[in-house]
């Protein structure tokens, strides 16, 4: 016998799954991917642009700005449940971290002390207003995550309609506090902060690093530690996590408070390339974002996705939205196109899983 | 066979519980001897799954006491009753479908290696020793196969390896037979025997009459609330059973 363990048990009846119907081979995931190459393929035939370096560095910079907010998402779509909330999420966290930098530059504000020099002391520390304001806009993602995990852990609120509320709180807080006008990074640290956000490291794009990064990350948590683990089998069955023991409660909250981080996080990233964090900033992005994990194979009943599918999503998505404006067809039709690639994602989910 | 002298694993003595006006449970004293597998039968609403509920540490008993071992324990929530060595199968089985044989067995006590300040999964451990398991209870199961893909048997085959890994002295199988198919039932009665054959305690909660007289020592009956039989099963007959189930039999 071939095993691959010492084995008590002969294998007589249980044939061994072949490698081609497990793991990433039988996953949506896997032929989203066959896909994605496939468009590639085409899309390097049909325009002489598409492979040049500047367009696949536009196409990076573009995907990865709803892919780490995607990222996030995918924990929660995994539990079985959905936030609805990322897109205000995004724009609320941005707004507030270039309030707080501007604030604590402005020499006339009344929370900061003035150095000698006529500065604020915290200017002249170099990054450290930078710092403050990052952390108080991930802050504010964090208090908006722990409220969304206590309504749906604790108190059983269903999740669409608990981050269908906080999709609307968060956004009327970021026209209150900004009353409407949206917000500049501005101050001494702001170099430093485009540098962050938009800027690029030989040539690849920064929010790209963060995002490969992030996804290892991810990838490692979910597969490799307990956590993860509950996770899953959150999504699996929320019953038997319960009957084994698994702290519903607690990974339940921190899979929404990881999801408004990773919106924060991704608000923070978009306003850098932007220079503003506007109101209206990512309005119905929460839309793109969910779209883009389902599509690389997040299941929206609990149990399934990954990190690789939530990029494969953000990237069919982008280049699909890229290659039309190669191809000079109307932008209009993108909309359009990316509804039925929904739908034939999930179609085919089913057609295979029905064969086999 | 359960050796008559041996402290009995599981103690009952005068259980009884009420919630609010209504007596679910009365006055039920019982044994259960290490090795030994007890059938509890009864009727919906007989209160079979108010006492098992009771062992399992979800209710607190308004009377009465639970020794366990020889000594006297208090149950707040299940994890306690499993942290003492009692186990409970649901009857849905309470498996992840979306997970491996192994993850199954160990949700919830995850095996880890500790890389400095983080702790990873020890996959290898736990497929070793789920396989371990499966081999105890001659199971071909595989550790890495999903749960969705497999059998009835084999999916009653982890969730009771989930229970050996704790070295569980007893072993409470609710309604283990009740939705799968024939041959399956043989292998989940040979399960059963397996246990057995390790000196676990079983109680074994089922309707079916024939799987309860294929594997069990002894049969306790349960009628609106209170125990009416507790006999050894070669000394009864499925008829005099069912009569003590409908209550055409007041007691033996």
């Amino acid at each position: 016998m071939a095993m691959p363990m010492e084995s008590p048990i002969t294998f007589s009846n249980v044939g061994k799954i072949r490698w081609w119907q497990r793991g990433i081979f039988a996953s949506q995931t896997g032929y989203v991917l066959l896909a994605l190459a496939v468009l590639l393929v085409i899309m390097h035939f049909a325009s002489p642009y598409f492979f040049t370096q500047g367009n696949m560095q536009n196409v990076a910079k573009n995907f990865s700005f709803i892919a780490i907010a995607t990222l996030g998402v995918t924990f929660v779509i995994i539990t079985g449940g959905i936030d609805l909330s990322v897109g205000s999420m995004m724009c609320f966290s941005a707004m507030i971290t270039s309030m707080v930098m501007i604030e604590l530059s402005a020499p006339g504000s009344p929370l900061v002390h003035m150095a000698a020099d006529g500065k604020t002391v915290l200017a002249n520390v170099p990054g450290l207003i930078l710092l403050i304001s990052i952390l108080a806009g991930l802050g504010v993602a964090l208090i908006a995550g722990l409220v969304n995990g206590f309504c749906i852990a604790v108190l059983g609120l269903s999740p669409f309609v608990t981050t269908l509320g906080m999709l609307s709180i968060v956004r009327g807080l970021g026209y209150v506090v900004s009353n409407g006008r949206g917000s500049f990074p501005g101050g001494p640290d702001a170099d430093y902060f485009y540098a962050l956000t938009s800027g690029d490291v030989l040539g690849v794009p920064a929010p790209f690093i963060y995002l490969v990064i992030l996804a290892l990350a991810m990838a490692v948590v979910l597969h490799h530690s307990a956590f993860g683990r509950h996770v899953f089998a959150l999504g699996g069955n929320e019953k038997a996590a319960e009957l084994t023991g698994i702290p519903v409660v607690r990974v339940k909250i921190e899979v929404y408070v990881i999801c408004a981080l990773a919106a924060g996080l991704q608000g923070i990233i978009i306003s850098g390339w932007l220079g503003s964090a506007p109101a209206n900033m990512a309005t119905s992005y929460e839309l793109n974002v969910i779209a883009a994990a389902v599509i690389g194979g997040a299941n929206l009943a609990g149990g399934i996705g990954g990190p690789l599918g939530a990029i494969v999503g953000c990237v069919l998505l982008e280049v699909i939205r890229n290659g039309l404006v190669l191809a000079q067809v109307s932008s209009y039709w993108q909309q359009t196109l990316v509804g039925v690639i929904i739908i034939l994602a999930v179609l085919v989910d089913r057609i295979r899983s029905r064969m086999t | 066979m359960a050796n008559a002298d041996a402290t009995p694993v599981l103690e009952l003595s005068g259980i009884g519980k009420e919630f609010g006006a209504i007596r679910a449970l009365h006055d039920v004293d019982m044994q259960v001897l290490p090795g030994e597998v007890v059938g509890l039968m009864g009727d919906n609403g007989a209160g079979k799954s108010t006492l098992v509920k009771i062992i399992a540490g979800n209710f607190r008993p308004t009377h009465g006491e639970i020794r366990f071992a020889g000594s006297a324990v208090h149950f707040n929530r299940p994890v306690d009753a499993r942290a003492v060595g009692i186990e409970v199968v649901y009857q849905d089985l309470a498996l992840a479908d979306n997970l491996s044989a192994a993850a199954n067995v160990f949700l919830g006590r995850e095996l880890k290696r500790k890389f400095g300040p983080i702790a990873l999964l020890d996959h290898k451990a736990m497929a070793a020793r789920a396989l371990e398991l499966f081999g105890e209870l001659r199971s071909e199961t595989r550790p890495d196969d999903l749960v969705k893909q497999m059998s009835g048997g084999q999916r009653q085959a982890v969730a009771i390896a989930r229970t050996r890994l704790s070295n569980a002295r007893l072993v409470m199988m609710d309604e283990p037979t009740a939705a799968i198919s024939v041959r399956q039932v043989e292998q989940v009665l040979g399960l059963i025997h397996r246990l057995k054959e390790q000196g676990v305690a079983v109680m074994l909660i089922s309707h079916r009459m024939p799987d309860v007289f294929a594997v069990c020592d002894r049969v306790i009956v349960m009628r609106r609330g209170e125990k009416r039989a507790d006999k050894p099963i070669d000394q009864t007959s499925p008829e005099e059973v069912t009569a003590l189930i409908t209550g055409a039999k007041e007691a033996a």
